[in-house]
């Protein structure tokens, strides 16, 4: 409903880019190619879910990339060096994921200190701190692995839906869902329009500040768990940089980096963006990858002098007077 | 609990609000009474205390003493939700809504009507329909609110307050940027509702307004109660002699001998000169050693003048004139190049830079009309400093304190010395004796007046009758954004500008004279 607009111009990047690239290739339009696509994205995907929530409530979380290279790590050791339960492993990483992004939520809110700072504090703590944990890459062997990375879903023509991508998928849902049909989702859109009149109207926002947060470094550890599985290994420089991807498919789905505006689908049609580029860049072979950068850049641009546009639009008075009737 | 409630008793009782900022007494011993369905005019001239009174009485500043009572019971709410939920809602010029939400987001936030978790859109918006029906509006709720003129905006407000039970509606200038259709919907709304029992408080500027819409009028003068009345017996003269002057027989004698009249050099001129929906275009003639006062209520377009005369706002019609010779006047830059200065009324934000020394907010004006190559060297400083700190005998004398810490007397001092220092020849004075206790008060008009003998033309706004009365040799007086009347010499009195400012009807649309 909200920011449709901008979401479907996202959606028409997608398809065209999508058609762009199948006239070339055609094999791209296939089962397999979107199947691998998804699965390779899967933890963005789901980091960027918590990030859409972040960055509408009017913030920014630069910590999920630490903290995603920090769960792959305490994973990893958790479960080959400690013995512990996988499953327990995971409930574990989870909790302390959730409470750290309390912490800085209440920080944030507490101190009154822009989450730009609060979240570059958490990102340094948790890129530090699983440097203290191991230096080097850790395999994990455990069955658990194995079998969740053979699972998949046979899809027509012979693409495979894996588990992590299937986990992706339910996590956007769920995210959508909770964004646009809850009392929290609606307070988050609150949040990002004003916060003191949000507040004057009667939503908690100091709770809200904590609970968003906390949503965030919850999805970056399941993110975290995700990536374990794509990698089979916890490696303490895993996912540097992916804050900024993550907040690059926020803004290209059609978010405001201002805040109270945005849609977990755009998000996640701007994922798919960032994968497809990927995709085309593997598939001609002779280009080097860092093309993904270049071209994730310049869409990062177009889209911010897009929505600039449309909030200029937007600005202009609508001659709409009240009873227009008489 | 009903029963034991005197049925004459008032709604909404205020008694004795004293509140301080500092050493700056906002309110004090302010009493207000609102009755159930009555629509009261709170009014009064910048620094009255109606703000101060509307945010103490709804929780946002604590307040000294007093006590308020809703209801009969005693009600001390911390904050302005407390107060909402306490039944008083207070709507601001600047709506405090959310334009990214939708309408009926807006109007149910955090009480949305809710089915196992899920946000029930569909009756949400039909309930938003249903209330917003209620005040004549017929719009698509589930639009951004965002998308709507401002006066929707404030309905939408209004609509929020009343659905929340509120039984005080308080509208802070709610017409502020209405046009007259969509005042007339809000009056209709306003009078449905007191026509249920709700006690509304209404804030405004426009006397024409409150004359249409009002049962009672309360006024406040510097922070103290004037008095409260009927609108139907009380007359606009008297009104404004409520909100802007003391006693008149006080007044009167206070004129100074401005016996002398030799005929003065023409300093900077206007013809014609204003500004489309700003104010409408006038004639103004600034003489040597000539004082202009410019009275007029709040709103009526005297601080719109200055900015003009100055260059800080731009003028779109008309031609302005310095020593004869015809300039443009398009920016503050332009001012001082022909030797204008102006102080602006808010000394804390458009005035004095706090954090700097006295010395270094008296030479900003002069460094910037040289320009960054030619620098002042610390000496030369030092003595324009130790030059103005004695012959405004600003204190304490030392040239090294910071701004902010001084009293508002004497940061207005520091103010005047800053644009003596670029010898100006036109000096625009904005509420100069605004905030200054009464010592320093007497001292800055002996000021002007000095300033006035030594060649310089000054441009003085004040809410002061008596002040302008005492200093101006002319004074001009303005109305709805207007020059509509120029008095000199022996018509200057309280009395007659008071009967001009309170001159109804048929204002001259066209450019008055002065």
């Amino acid at each position: 409903m909200r920011g449709l607009p901008p979401v479907l111009i996202t959606a028409i990047v997608l398809v065209a880019g999508f058609a762009l690239c199948a006239m070339q290739f055609p094999n791209i339009a296939s089962t397999r190619v979107v199947g691998n696509l998804l699965t390779d994205n899967a933890f963005l995907g789901i980091v960027a879910t918590g990030m859409t929530f972040v960055i509408i409530s009017g913030g920014i979380d630069l910590s999920v990339g630490s903290v995603i290279g920090f769960t792959t790590v305490f994973v990893a050791l958790a479960i080959e060096r400690w013995g512990v339960p996988p499953l327990v492993a995971f409930v574990a990483i989870l909790a302390l994921s959730a409470a750290f992004g309390a912490a800085m939520g209440a920080v944030i809110h507490v101190f009154d200190l822009p989450p730009f700072i609060v979240t570059l504090a958490g990102m340094f703590l948790a890129r530090g701190a699983s440097f203290l944990l191991s230096t080097e890459s850790v395999p994990i062997t455990a069955p658990v692995y194995s079998t969740v990375s053979d699972f998949a879903l046979r899809m027509p023509g012979g693409g495979r839906l894996t588990a992590v991508a299937i986990i992706m998928l339910v996590i956007v849902i769920g995210g959508a869902l909770l964004l646009h049909l809850t009392r929290f989702g609606a307070n988050v859109y609150a949040l990002g329009g004003n916060r003191a009149t949000a507040s004057l109207m009667g939503v908690a926002v100091g709770k809200m500040t904590i609970k968003i947060y906390m949503l965030s470094s919850l999805l970056a550890g399941i993110a975290g768990i995700v990536f374990s599985f794509y990698t089979s290994a916890g490696y303490s420089l895993s996912a540097v940089g992916v804050e900024l991807d993550t907040i690059a498919a926020v803004v290209i789905g059609g978010t405001l980096l201002t805040g109270g505006q945005g849609s977990v689908i755009g998000t996640f049609l701007g994922v798919l963006i960032q994968g497809l580029i990927q995709t085309y860049i593997n598939f001609d072979g002779t280009l080097s990858s860092w093309w993904t950068k270049i071209a994730t850049g310049v869409l990062l641009f177009a889209f911010i002098a897009l929505q600039q546009g449309l909030v200029a639009l937007a600005r202009r008075p609508v001659a709409k007077s009240m009873g227009a009737a008489s | 609990m009903e029963n034991s409630r005197d049925p004459a008793a008032p709604l909404l009782e205020v008694r004795g609000i004293s509140k301080s900022f500092g050493a700056v007494r906002a309110l004090q011993e302010v009493d207000f009474t609102l009755r159930a369905g009555e629509i009261h005019a709170l009014l009064g001239e910048n620094g009255a205390g109606k703000s101060t009174l509307i945010k103490v009485v709804t929780g946002v500043f604590p307040r000294d003493a007093g006590v308020v009572r809703l209801g009969g019971e005693e009600v001390a709410p911390r904050s302005a939700k407390a107060a909402l939920g306490a039944g008083i809602a207070t709507v601001y010029q600047e709506v405090n809504l959310l334009p990214n939400l939708s309408v009926a987001q807006n109007l149910f936030l955090d009480r949305q009507p809710m089915r196992f978790g899920i946000v029930r859109d569909g009756e949400m918006r039909r309930r938003a329909r249903a209330l917003l029906a209620d005040f004549g509006l017929d719009i698509d709720v589930a639009a951004p609110l965002g998308n709507y003129s401002v006066a929707i905006q404030h309905v939408t407000a209004i609509a929020r307050a009343v659905d929340l039970s509120a039984r005080v509606l308080i509208l802070d200038e709610p017409t502020a940027s209405l046009d007259r259709h969509e005042v007339e919907i809000l009056f209709r709304i306003m009078r449905q509702l007191a026509g249920r029992g709700i006690g509304i408080v209404f804030v405004s500027h426009f006397l024409d307004q409150v004359y249409e819409i009002s049962d009672r009028i309360t006024v406040l003068r510097n922070g103290r109660l004037v008095g409260e009345r009927e609108t139907a017996s009380l007359p606009r003269l008297e009104l404004i002699r409520m909100m802007l002057g003391r006693e008149l027989a006080e007044t009167t004698s206070a004129r100074a001998s401005a016996g002398e009249h030799k005929p003065r050099e023409v300093c900077a001129s206007f013809e014609n000169y204003g500004k489309t929906g700003y104010v409408t275009p006038f004639n103004l003639e600034l003489r040597h050693g000539e004082v202009v006062g410019l009275a007029g209520l709040l709103g009526s377009g005297r601080t719109e003048t200055a900015r003009l005369v100055f260059g800080a706002e731009r003028a779109d019609r008309g031609q302005a004139r310095v020593e004869g010779a015809a300039v443009r006047l398009h920016s503050p830059r332009d001012g001082v190049r022909h030797g204008f200065g102006y102080c602006p009324e808010e000394r804390k934000t458009d005035g004095i830079v706090a954090e700097l020394s006295v010395r270094e907010n008296i030479v900003l004006a002069l460094q910037a009309k040289r320009g960054l190559h030619r620098p002042l060297s610390r000496r030369e400083q030092d003595e324009i400093a130790r030059r103005y700190v004695r012959m405004l005998d600003i204190r304490p004398a030392d040239p090294e304190r910071s701004v902010g810490l001084l009293s508002g007397g004497n940061q207005q001092k520091v103010l005047l010395a800053r644009w003596l220092a670029t010898s100006p020849r036109l000096l625009v004075l904005d509420e100069p004796t605004r905030g200054i206790d009464v010592g320093a008060h007497a001292e800055i008009i002996r000021l002007i007046r000095e300033l006035c003998d030594d060649g310089l033309s000054l441009l003085v706004i004040s809410s002061e009758l008596d002040e302008i009365v005492t200093y101006s040799d002319r004074v001009v007086v303005l109305r709805d954004r207007a020059h509509v009347e120029a008095l000199a010499g022996e018509a200057i009195d309280v009395g007659n500008i008071l009967a001009a400012i309170a001159a109804d009807g048929a204002a001259p649309a066209h450019g008055a004279h002065a």
